[in-house]
């Protein structure tokens, strides 16, 4: 018998933190602009110490003013993603749940540019937008994925795929009819990019993404009862509807927060959650802090790839976890299926 | 033992004192409960009101036919229905109105496991036992350990310690979440059906090792089952129902009377008494 302490946890988040910043690192140096590993690691330090001018202006501005924002934008929206992917899986009871699977970030999309419409120059107002429609998406899916009362895990992804195909021909009437107001374009909502930098400054999304991971780790020890069955965890005490709701507006808002800045980028939530229960077990309390972290290393990886691959040319990040992320959606439905 | 509805009350009077049986552990006072119409996972259902305590070291045997009302009044005694009207009283204090968590300390309800949504260990599985007693974000600690150990250990379930939850029989799964149960400590033991996926072997073996646990741990233990012969040769007392009515009360020696099981369960039976003292039912020959 060997319990998780909290011990375990800083380690394993610690050794994490450790290879994000390694994959940071690399990112940072691929690109167009070629920059060795010494140059970028001494401009790191130059400015961690506050010795701005001993940098050169062409490395700063490849670095601070277009790699570090774009790789902070992944880290962020990677970590909202897979956050909310682990939270949907515990309170849909679904092992398949995630934003994108099941539309909350095709709603989330649609609610950031229906508002981009009614109030396109109110600070904020993707944000809210895509909360409100990742919220009502999510309540939508959890109420027509009910049968006889309970959940029901083949109607609930049915439920969501439906609402996911519904809400991109939304999307599409929208950016069709509406063209040339809308600035990013369909591709953005539909696969998620991040080239486009924010409207809004990156500081107050980290303090929301920081808040709400606060929130949702409250709620960590109840979802591990929760997910060996609601009323067996009402039994032990469990108060099960405040969990539930906790982990839907927490749920929510990563994924609007995401999907505000970064498009509907699919799989993120699905891929993390399951590589790190396979690494690390299935305790919330450690997988809520690895997917976070998780999903920011893998966002970083495959924003990287996107720009570089087909360079001069950018892919979609979109497309990039969506040709990694579908396969392992069959293979768990399979598995599943067996 | 008061049985029946003979001793009427209403939720408008003032509950009797416990302190004046102080052995009665657990005591049901005219508790019935009605499913309204609107509640569409429920079938319209009524529990007629129901009387009965239990004292420390009982086994109590809720017994009945399909929908006779006898997963209602356990969840009753569960305190996760309010009584429509009546009470359920633990060591004093209405199950209903108890904390969640203070709640989960003092009664435990093992029901028919459900699907784990994903893999767990048997020793993670009944740690979780140990959740009522920690704060809000809570790590196991060596004394949850254990426990936790001791509740394998009492359930002979020590082997299996290491092993994945889904790979485990029938019997042992039913070891398992037995201790679980065991981990939180309780003083009330409900179990809804326990018997149900064991073979003949594993039910005998499941109530001789509730007996000796009400015994040993000074428990309260009752048990929803369709075992008509393993109740009477376990129990102390016998709870039958039939159609949301609580029929008979007593010993088994005092419920199992041909005419009333035969009315019960509608099949032809008959009851012969044992050297033990103890009833046993046989299958009659049809009328």
């Amino acid at each position: 018998m060997r319990p998780l302490t909290p011990r375990r946890i800083v380690l394993i988040s610690g050794l994490l933190c450790v290879a994000l910043f390694g994959v940071v690192v690399l990112a940072l140096r691929m690109g167009a602009y070629p920059i060795s590993l010494r140059d970028i690691v001494f401009t790191l330090c130059r400015e961690a110490l506050g010795r701005r001018d001993e940098i050169s202006s062409e490395f700063w501005l490849v670095i601070f003013g277009l790699r570090l924002p774009r790789i902070a934008l992944a880290i962020l929206v990677g970590g909202a993603l897979a956050t909310a992917g682990a939270g949907f899986q515990a309170l849909l009871r679904n092992p398949l749940a995630d934003p994108y699977v099941l539309g909350l970030s095709s709603g989330a999309a649609l609610g950031a540019m229906l508002s981009l419409v009614l109030a396109p120059h109110t600070v904020g107002v993707i944000q809210a937008g895509a909360f409100v429609g990742a919220a009502a998406t999510t309540a939508t899916v959890y109420f027509l994925g009910r049968r006889g009362g309970q959940l029901d895990s083949p109607t609930l992804l049915l439920a969501g795929i439906i609402s996911a195909s519904f809400l991109s021909a939304a999307i599409m009437f929208l950016g069709t009819t509406l063209s040339g107001r809308d600035q990013r374009g369909m591709v953005f909502w539909l696969m998620g990019d991040l080239a486009t930098p924010p409207s809004i400054d990156l500081k107050w999304l980290y303090f929301v993404l920081l808040v709400t991971l606060g929130c949702i780790y409250t709620t960590a020890s109840d979802l591990n009862l929760i997910l060996t069955g609601e009323q067996e965890a009402r039994h032990l005490g469990v108060n099960v509807n405040r969990v539930k709701m906790v982990v839907y507006v927490a749920g929510s808002l990563l994924t609007g927060l995401a999907v505000s800045v970064g498009g509907a980028i699919g799989y993120v939530g699905l891929l993390v959650p399951h590589t790190m229960r396979m690494l690390f077990g299935t305790d919330y309390r450690l997988l809520i802090p690895t997917s976070a972290i998780g999903g920011a290393i893998i966002l970083v990886v495959a924003d990287t790839l996107a720009r570089t691959v087909v360079a001069p040319t950018e892919l979609p990040v979109g497309a990039m976890t969506a040709l990694a992320g579908a396969p392992v959606f069959i293979y768990l439905m399979r598995r599943r299926v067996r | 033992m008061s049985a029946g509805p003979g001793n009427g009350t209403s939720l408008s009077q003032k509950p009797v004192p416990f302190a004046a049986n102080p052995g009665v552990r657990l005591k049901v006072e005219q508790a019935s409960y009605a499913y309204q119409a609107t509640d569409r996972s429920a079938p319209k259902f009524t529990l007629g009101p129901a009387s009965f305590e239990a004292e420390q070291r009982e086994l109590v045997a809720i017994l009945g036919p399909n929908a006779s009302g006898k997963s209602t009044l356990l969840k009753l005694l569960a305190g996760l229905l309010k009584p429509l009207s009546g009470r359920v009283e633990l060591d004093g204090s209405e199950v209903s109105a108890l904390h969640l968590r203070t709640r989960a300390q003092r009664i435990a309800l093992v029901q028919q496991e459900s699907e784990l949504l994903f893999p767990l260990r048997v020793w993670e599985y009944v740690l979780q036992g140990r959740y009522p007693y920690g704060r809000r974000l809570r790590f196991e600690s060596e004394e949850d350990c254990l426990l936790a150990g001791n509740a394998l250990a009492q359930v002979g379930a020590d082997a299996l310690r290491d092993r994945w939850m889904d790979r485990l029989s029938g019997g042992e799964k039913q070891r398992v979440i037995l201790a679980r149960a065991l981990a939180q400590q309780p003083a009330l033991l409900l179990l809804d059906e326990p018997t149900q996926h064991l073979d003949i072997g594993g039910k005998v073996e499941l109530l001789r090792r509730l007996r000796r646990m009400a015994d040993e741990n000074r428990y309260t233990v009752i048990v929803v089952t369709h075992e008509l012969n393993l109740a009477a040769e376990f129990a102390d007392r016998i709870v039958l129902l039939h159609k949301g009515k609580s029929l008979r009360i007593g010993t088994p020696g005092e419920v199992y009377e041909r005419q009333l099981l035969e009315e019960v369960f509608e099949a032809p039976l008959e009851v012969e008494l044992r050297t033990s003292g103890r009833p046993r039912v046989i299958l009659g020959s049809s009328h």
